[in-house]
């Protein structure tokens, strides 16, 4: 029996087509021996095998023009398997020039796939392109206008453009739609060298072949997202259009499993969204249409939960609707209780949007939700976190955050890391409920995404420890400081941490290590020192370090204390000190510098806690006036300004040309100027230049890179304080921290309450009745009592004052509706979760999500297939002429549709009724596409007779290769 | 730009069709997108989800028999339509080739290529009518 079906299996082989005719035996064996390999390795070999044979046979002279085709054929596998077939494309590109249709499309198509945009055979090609423009055959022009949209560059747009445009009004659709495409992909190019003719998508909008039309809402949709006022008188037309489309006036052609043309619905809808933004006139023409949709959609098709899910976004989008958001709600739910991840996903989405417009829509969704975040998969996983993101608030972010920040330490994933630990940061600045939290979240994000994080985020953090939180209460800020040194001086315990954690780390110990107390500098100094031990490479850190460690000794030496050098600190200065780091070296020896000098001047060089002072710079140097006087009452000569100097002229003429030379980029030929000598050693310089070196560690300093990089790196201080490089510039930065708001929080009362656990039931009944999610009755009452808590403290319960009387009676029949909708939502979903079940009994391994296809097209029977083929052959099916016949009589009804301006539509209505009622007297038609055309019998017979010549059998290797793609 | 790639891999991890439409790709960057891409999504069971996040884009995939059909993705798509499209793509080949298979597409590789071209231009859904995606390539069989 098995046997037999794999006969019949063969048998089936058949295709329109043609079957496997027609090529070589060469080409067939070689995709045989591809579809054969067992592995990457065994299909490499092959190929760099054809590729040796293919390199000497295409350098042949007079190779056959169809036996060419077929070496073109297999240079793209060759490329497409990964392997290098440069030595080909030449070829690809003469073959454009073939006169017939079927290799020029071929050489075409090569030549997309091998080329990118700049290569230097593009040339070759658009002398090809320009002529193929003009050719009397269709397919040839639409061959052409296709690579067009492929090879086309900028400098090359002006080549063709003149005949793109005039195709636009060739008198073939196909033609029409591909010069659109055409022109939409040199506006993506360029859009300044087409910006005259975009009129031109306008005029095609109105185009009366609906694929002309369709195609032109790409470019539109471009154009709308670049400017929307530009476009909103053409609102009226877009609804109008969808309007009719969702009334099936389109030809049956674009039906698609029922749906009337669901792509262009699905692409107007977003063009919609988008004009309806912010805008009340505009989305007031849009609501009456979306009802309609909302209405008509199938929601037990993917295609319809597609087009309601797109209805969800514009809904969301426009100015909001009560009703529309309604319905908007409805759908969510729907998808969010369904059995289908898909579904669920898009539920969550589709949710993200609306609590944007009415944050209460979430919370009848808290354990849908919640299942969804602790769902195993992590797509699902991450959308819910989206969502989470999208509705934290100053009662929840605790939950939130921490969920995050677990969920963060699990993955591996380091683009997505980074993403969600600015998340986490983001949040933690904008909602932290206190400051311990704040400071111990971000602990968190530093040490497990580390140097993934971004830089201003660490700057921002010691600026938040130094500065406290605005208010004058020294005693919290301290207290915020000693946890923080406390928390920190855990942590240097952890085997290994990221650098620039130990760079925030290392600077609130120099800070604010001794500040309360509680250690003693010899123990701060001694973990700074084991800091820079533990990370030897890292000389950032190092720096910071040293810095840290100089700190203390500046504040124990100012307070009167003995500072006694412990010995692996002054091993560190000098390993320091000989450093091949400038930057290293210069910071060792102002610290010995600092540990000779009078504690007086070290207290002036090093104040205390001063951080966040500001330090005036007087770029004057005023404060040398008396000195200056001095000397020139001894008789010293006065300074003379460099500009009043005589004999400048010449130097000042090279300077401006030196200026221009290096603006102009071209090479310099004058020696470098030498580096200025570092400032008198004047006590408020001094601490100027630790401050600076301070704040931005740079491993090799002079005093030039030093300056630029601390602009780098700093992009908070202006360019003026970057001069000077030593405060804090705080203005104009957002303030992070505001007591928690009661305002859009305290939404849960205790009538939602009492809904939550009426979702919870009714969770329970539909898991219990389908009991794949959870095994036993116990088991799920616990975990909802789980998630109860969590749904509680995520959506809010924290706040569970019922100082919102008014929302509970509004609440109320909402809860109400809900109540009665649900039995209704449960007896939709079980029919599906019974079909579903039908579905699946059928090949096991084939990811079908509930397509009528697969559930009307029969098992073929290798009995009655053999009956067939013994018979006379069964012509290719009447069902093919019905389709015909229909297409044909559309386009003239399109055309009545569009010609006419969109807004007056009522004769077109009654027309086009026709055209309705006709199509529901041929119910023939709608099947067609679920019918299987039968394969033609002897069409199978040859290609089974190819595939046993070249070896192929569905008992080889690889039995897959004939399995059909739609079971 | 909606559509980022086109791809077919078989279970093995066997590309059968590519077809990039947001840049053009080095083979070395194509090779290691393609084997992280096919890795992700062929470790997934049929219960998750059809899409997956991928940098800064998202696949969304779908399976027939033993060939993966994955589509790369701007992240503000509508998934399930992509997840349609990639249907209509099979249903299409389906009548051309009639039942079609893996080998069907090895075999016609360049129709496979031909038809996705009429489907879709410059990363847009631009065609969604089967009769006019197989016109050209019946007109061109029968010119030959």
């Amino acid at each position: 029996m098995e046997q037999l079906k794999t006969i019949g299996r063969e048998l089936a082989m058949g295709s329109q087509g043609g079957g496997w005719t027609g090529q070589s035996k060469e080409f067939l064996d070689l995709v045989k021996s591809i579809g054969e390999a067992r592995s990457k390795a065994e299909e490499d070999r092959i190929i760099l095998r054809e590729i040796e044979s293919l390199r000497r046979r295409i350098a042949e002279p007079d190779v056959p023009r169809r036996r060419m085709k077929e070496y073109i054929i297999r240079l793209v596998y060759a490329e497409m398997l990964g392997h290098d077939a440069s030595f080909g494309y030449i070829h690809a590109v003469k073959m454009t020039h073939d006169d017939s249709l079927s290799l020029k499309r071929t050489g075409y198509l090569a030549v997309t796939l091998f080329l990118s945009d700049d290569h230097d055979l593009i040339i070759l090609i658009v002398n090809t392109i320009q002529k193929d423009l003009r050719s009397d055959n269709y397919l040839i022009v639409c061959a052409a206008l296709t690579a067009a949209c492929k090879l086309i560059n900028e400098e090359t747009i002006p080549a063709v453009l003149p005949q793109v445009v005039d195709l636009l009004a060739h008198p073939k659709e196909a033609v029409r739609k591909k010069a659109v495409m055409a022109l939409h992909r040199f506006y993506q190019r360029s859009p300044a060298s087409v910006s005259h003719l975009i009129s031109n998508f306008r005029k095609r909008l109105c185009d009366n072949d609906p694929g002309v039309m369709g195609a032109t809402l790409c470019p539109l949709f471009d154009l709308i997202t670049a400017d929307v006022n530009s476009y909103k008188d053409l609102v009226i037309s877009f609804v109008s259009i969808l309007k009719q489309v969702a009334e099936r006036r389109l030809p049956k052609a674009y039906d698609y499993h029922q749906m009337a043309a669901p792509f262009i619905q699905i692409k107007l809808l977003k063009i919609l969204a988008l004009l309806g933004s912010g805008d009340k006139q505009a989305s007031g023409h849009i609501y009456h249409v979306l009802g309609d949709i909302f209405r008509k959609c199938e929601s037990s098709s993917n295609i319809g939960n597609a087009v309601l899910y797109e209805c969800i976004c514009c809904v969301s989008s426009i100015y909001p609707n009560a009703k529309l958001l309604d319905a908007a709600a409805e759908s969510t739910s729907k998808f969010l209780k369904s059995e289908s991840h898909n579904l669920k996903y898009m539920g969550i989405d589709a949710l993200g949007r609306l609590i944007k417009i009415n944050p209460d829509v979430a919370e009848e969704h808290q354990l849908a939700v919640i299942d969804c975040l602790e769902d195993p998969d992590d797509t699902l996983k991450r959308k819910t976190f989206e969502l989470l993101y999208k509705m934290t608030k100053s009662t929840n972010v605790e939950v939130i955050v921490d969920r995050m920040i677990d969920y963060m330490i699990s993955i591996n994933d380091n683009h997505y890391k980074t993403e969600i630990a600015s998340r986490c940061v983001e949040l933690a600045e904008q909602f932290a409920p206190s400051n311990q939290w704040f400071i111990q979240t971000m602990n968190k994000v530093f040490e497990h995404a580390g140097d993934l994080v971004n830089v201003r985020v660490a700057h921002n953090l010691m600026r938040l420890i130094a500065e406290g939180f605005g208010e004058d209460d020294e005693g919290a800020d301290s207290q915020l400081r000693s946890s923080a040194v406390n928390s920190y001086l855990r942590i240097l315990g952890e085997p290994k941490l990221p650098s620039l954690f130990l760079q925030v780390i290392c600077w609130v110990l120099g800070e604010y290590g001794t500040a309360d107390g509680k250690y003693s500098a010899s123990y701060i100094i001694g973990k700074l020192c084991d800091v820079t031990e533990a990370h030897l490479c890292n000389d950032t850190v190092k720096a910071y370090a040293i810095s840290a460690i100089m700190k203390i000794c500046a504040f124990e030496i100012a307070a009167g204390r003995k500072v006694e050098m412990l010995p692996e600190c002054q091993s560190l200065i000098d390993e320091l000190s000989a450093s091949h780091s400038t930057d290293l070296q210069q910071r060792a020896y102002e610290l010995q510098a600092l540990l000779c000098i009078h504690s007086q001047a070290v207290e002036s060089v090093i104040p205390l806690d001063a951080s966040c002072e500001d330090i005036e710079v007087d770029r004057n140097l005023s404060f040398l006036d008396s000195f200056v006087q001095q000397s020139i009452e001894k008789g010293a000569r006065p300074y003379i300004p460099e500009s009043e100097r005589s004999g400048m002229f010449s130097v000042s003429n090279y300077t401006s040309q030196h200026q221009h030379e290096t603006s102009s980029h071209t090479l310099r030929f004058e020696a470098y100027e030498l580096p200025k000598p570092s400032p008198t050693p004047a006590a408020p310089q001094i601490s100027v230049s630790t401050r600076t070196t301070d704040l931005v560690p740079v491993p090799e300093t002079t005093y030039y890179t030093e300056n630029n990089q601390a602009s780098k790196l700093q992009p908070v201080l202006d360019a003026s304080s970057a001069d000077h490089g030593i405060k804090l510039h705080l203005v104009g930065v957002q303030k992070k921290w505001g007591r928690p708001t009661y305002s859009a929080s305290s939404s849960t009362t205790s009538s939602s309450e009492k809904k939550t656990n009426g979702v919870t039931h009714l969770d329970g009944v539909s898991l219990q009745s389908q009991g794949t999610l959870y095994d036993s009755k116990g088991q799920q009452s616990e975990v909802s009592a789980e998630k109860q808590k969590l749904a509680a403290s995520l959506f809010g319960a924290s706040a569970g004052k019922t100082e919102k009387k008014p929302t509970s009676t509004q609440r109320a029949p909402k809860a109400n509706t809900a109540t009665a909708e649900r039995p209704g939502v449960a007896r939709a979903v079980s029919p599906e979760i019974s079909k579903q079940k039908a579905a699946s009994s059928p090949p096991p391994d084939l990811l079908d999500l509930g397509e009528p296809i697969s559930t009307t097209t029969p098992t073929i029977d290798p009995f009655e297939q053999l009956e067939g083929l013994i018979g006379p052959t069964p012509g290719p099916s009447t069902l093919d002429n019905s389709v015909t016949t229909s297409e044909q009589k559309a386009p003239d009804l399109m055309a009545l549709y569009t010609d006419t301006p969109p807004s007056s539509s009522s004769s077109i209505s009654s027309g086009l009724g026709d055209l309705h009622s006709a199509d529901k007297n041929s119910p023939m038609a709608k099947n067609v596409p679920s019918i299987k055309k039968g394969p033609n019998p002897q069409d199978s017979l040859q290609k089974d007779a190819t595939a046993r010549h070249v070896g192929v059998t569905p008992t080889g290797n690889n039995p897959n290769l004939f399995r059909d793609l739609l079971g | 730009m909606g559509i980022r790639f086109v791809l077919l891999v078989n279970k093995q991890g066997q590309t059968r069709l590519a077809q990039y439409y947001a840049e053009h790709l080095t083979l070395d960057e194509r090779r290691a997108l393609e084997g992280e891409i096919v890795r992700k999504c062929l470790a997934r069971t049929e219960q998750q989800c059809s899409f997956v996040e991928h940098r800064n884009y998202k696949i969304v995939y779908r399976r027939y028999a033993s060939l993966f059909f994955l589509v790369g993705v701007d992240n503000d798509e509508n998934e399930l339509a992509i997840l349609e499209f990639i249907h209509l793509f099979v249903e299409t080949m389906d009548r051309h080739f009639g039942n079609v298979c893996e080998l069907d597409i090895m075999f016609h590789l360049e129709k496979a290529h031909f038809m996705l071209e009429e489907m879709v231009m410059n990363g847009c859904i631009v065609e969604t009518s089967k009769s006019n995606i197989l016109m050209p390539i019946q007109l061109m069989d029968k010119a030959s």
